[in-house]
């Protein structure tokens, strides 16, 4: 798994709430057998016109956010199906940190399976975020994932949770089968204790 | 027996706490996993990961795949004409040939949603824990079974390890006393619900479903509302599990050889009295009327006597961008009857609604009619068991009649991965589980109800009150 320390990149604001995973990699895109390849696909839908062309009103799509990696999101943002692709679409694209007042449980789940941070603020924290984002120009945020926080360059320095497991998982770019399969033997002990 | 050593559980607490393989603090729980469920959408990347790491699939007999997402509804003994989703459906098969896994492929009459054959077949039983790359799993709750969805790192996780690792959620009560009056189902009952609580009231919970209306449903209606906690937020629904249940698995074809024993075992499950739920939702059934949704969540939802809301309803400022921006997608204002909405489609399927008593519901209200002029109306049965028992009954006759489009077993047009779906601007009455934009096709605009509702819409070619039905 991609390893995640800290990152600064350009913010992008989608003020939506219940951004589902059908939006974010709509399902014609789910017939590939490949793991990459998805960004170009993301939120399909919506960066479309119906004649195939670019919508240039599209959040993603307007001049200021080329090279955006930082979403900030909503609440509920992906919610619906467990399509892991949906964080490959993101994470393809250039996405590295998602923020939010919540994310969908698998939606969450997924994005630290591929080297992403999901962050959850307060609603009240993330409303200041939209705000600074649409106050600044080239508004970009630094999530560091040693200590939990998230700052600007316009004296920002707020503190995030995240479990200490996950932390350390996505600190060090741990491969969870690796992990579990450490422990193979209570696995082993658990099956035969319970193959009655 | 609860005692001061072993204080009084939730039937969630008992499941989590007989699959613990190891827990300790500060790390996730590496939680025991019974039943894997495989289709063809969210597995090939996860066998090619074993492929890769060259490691096996640890259990193959805990492990049963179908391909349902993404294949036609249309004569199986044709090619199937997308290069990519043939592809799709190859590699499952080619993987399970591999890896030896048990597959029911597209000429097994046992082929189906992947939640529909697994109660069907005896796979799903009490006290299991299941999973699947699929976020319905929480249909398998209905069983008093800890069920739910997993990305394809966590299914890979599940083939290499037959465990996960879990963070342990909290357990939310939501109760429902009382009766539910004539013509309202467990498709209303749910809906109603993920009304109440909002699409994310059950984030970061395990529901268990309580009270007289919940335990006077059939198995196949628990199946309806357990599948649908997701779209409140919970990754996994349950209802403990009783006669109606042990009577509904009897004699299906996986279930336990000693089944008696297994049926006393399975008497052990429920929540003690004086368990504690985190949190707990009272409902009375007498409140829900027949329900119809007019948004973009499954939230977005009133009754069929209703209107349909304006933004200026909501008093949040989220809510309303939501609401007038669910609006203008669905191509309403606000304020319209709901039983004014005219329908292009019906579509009657998905791991919600496609299992026999659907179809029943569906055929009692179309028997002797004729669907709308106007109205394109299908039915894709759940499974391939279903189709057969609904042609055993002769249903398939009483549809076909009416001009419902009879189809093969598969997801369909609950999702449109497949050739089924919608046009930009067509306007669907589903009984499927998610009215997202474009979930039944670009521009599509969906309603979620129940089957009978589904029917009477299709005949009538606008929603009518199920209620007033002659």
């Amino acid at each position: 798994m991609k390893a995640f320390t800290k990152h600064t990149g350009l913010v992008v604001a989608m003020d939506r709430a219940n951004v589902d995973t059908d939006q974010i990699i709509p399902k014609q895109f789910l017939k590939r057998i490949e793991r990459t390849g998805f960004g170009e696909f993301l939120f399909w839908d919506w960066a479309k016109l119906d004649d195939g062309s670019t919508d240039p009103e599209f959040e993603l799509n307007r001049p200021e956010a080329a090279g955006a990696s930082v979403l900030l999101a909503r609440r509920n943002f992906g919610c619906g199906s467990s399509r892991e692709h949906a964080p490959w679409a993101l994470e393809d694209y250039g996405f590295r940190v998602i923020i939010a007042p919540s994310f969908a449980d698998i939606f969450y789940n997924n994005c630290f399976k591929n080297g992403m941070l999901p962050i959850r603020l307060s609603e009240e924290m993330v409303d200041d975020l939209f705000a600074r984002a649409a106050q600044h120009d080239s508004y970009q945020l630094t999530a560091n994932l040693e200590d939990c926080t998230l700052s600007d360059a316009h004296s920002l320095s707020v503190s995030f949770e995240v479990e200490p497991f996950r932390q350390n998982c996505l600190l060090n770019g741990l491969d969870d089968i690796g992990l579990t399969l450490e422990h193979e033997d209570k696995i082993t002990a658990y099956e035969a204790a319970h193959s009655k | 027996m609860p005692t001061a050593a072993n204080p009084p559980r939730t039937l969630f607490e008992k499941l989590w706490d007989n699959h613990i393989v190891y827990a300790e603090e500060g790390r996730q729980t590496i939680l025991y996993i019974d039943l894997h469920l495989v289709h063809e959408v969210t597995s090939a990347q996860a066998f090619e990961g074993l492929r890769l790491a060259n490691r096996p699939v640890r259990c193959p007999a805990k492990t049963v795949a179908t391909a349902d997402h993404n294949i036609p509804t249309t004569d199986r003994s044709l090619p199937i004409v997308d290069v990519i989703s043939k592809l799709q459906i190859d590699t499952l098969r080619n993987n399970c040939q591999q890896f030896d896994i048990t597959h029911y492929d597209l000429n097994d009459p046992r082929q189906g949603i992947v939640h529909v054959i697994g109660p069907e077949l005896g796979y799903t039983q009490p006290g299991m824990t299941i999973v699947c790359g699929d976020s319905h799993t929480s249909t398998h709750g209905a069983f008093g079974a800890l069920a739910f969805g997993i990305g394809t790192s966590e299914v890979e996780h599940v083939l290499a390890t037959q465990t996960l690792l879990q963070v342990k959620p909290q357990t939310l009560e939501l109760r429902v006393d009382g009766t539910l009056r004539p013509g309202v189902t467990a498709k209303d009952l749910v809906l109603y619900l993920i009304g109440k609580i909002t699409t994310d009231g059950g984030t970061g919970y395990c529901v268990e479903y309580t009270g007289e209306a919940i335990r006077a449903l059939s198995m196949e209606n628990r199946m309806t509302v357990c599948n649908m906690s997701i779209e409140g937020g919970a990754r996994a629904g349950m209802i403990a599990p009783d006669e109606t249940t042990f009577e509904y698995l009897r004699g299906r074809q996986f279930v336990p050889k000693d089944y008696e024993s297994a049926v006393e075992r399975w008497r052990q499950l429920p929540t003690d009295d004086n368990a504690k739920y985190d949190k707990s939702l009272k409902f009375q059934a007498a409140d829900i009327a027949p329900q119809v949704t007019w948004g973009t969540n499954p939230g977005l939802v009133v009754s069929v006597n209703d209107c349909v809301p304006k933004p200026s309803d909501y008093s949040d400022a989220t809510e309303q961008k939501t609401a007038a921006s669910a609006l203008e997608y669905m191509g309403l204002t606000g304020g319209e009857r709901i039983t004014d909405i005219q329908l292009d489609r019906v579509f009657i399927g998905s791991c919600t609604n496609a299992r026999i008593e659907d179809l029943r519901a569906a055929a009692d209200i179309a028997r002797g009619h004729k669907v709308s002029e106007h109205v394109q109306a299908m039915i894709v049965p759940g499974s391939g068991l279903v189709k057969q028992q609904a042609e055993a009954e002769g249903l398939d006759r009483v549809f076909k009649e009416a001009g419902f489009d009879w189809r093969e077993a598969g997801c369909s047009m609950c999702l449109a991965m497949n050739p089924d779906k919608l046009s930009p601007g067509e306007r669907c009455a589903s009984t499927s589980n998610r009215n997202f934009e474009g979930r039944q096709g670009k521009g599509g605009r969906t309603h979620l109800v129940s089957p009978a509702m589904a029917a009477a819409a299709a005949i009538a070619g606008h929603f009518v009150d199920i209620r007033d039905w002659k």
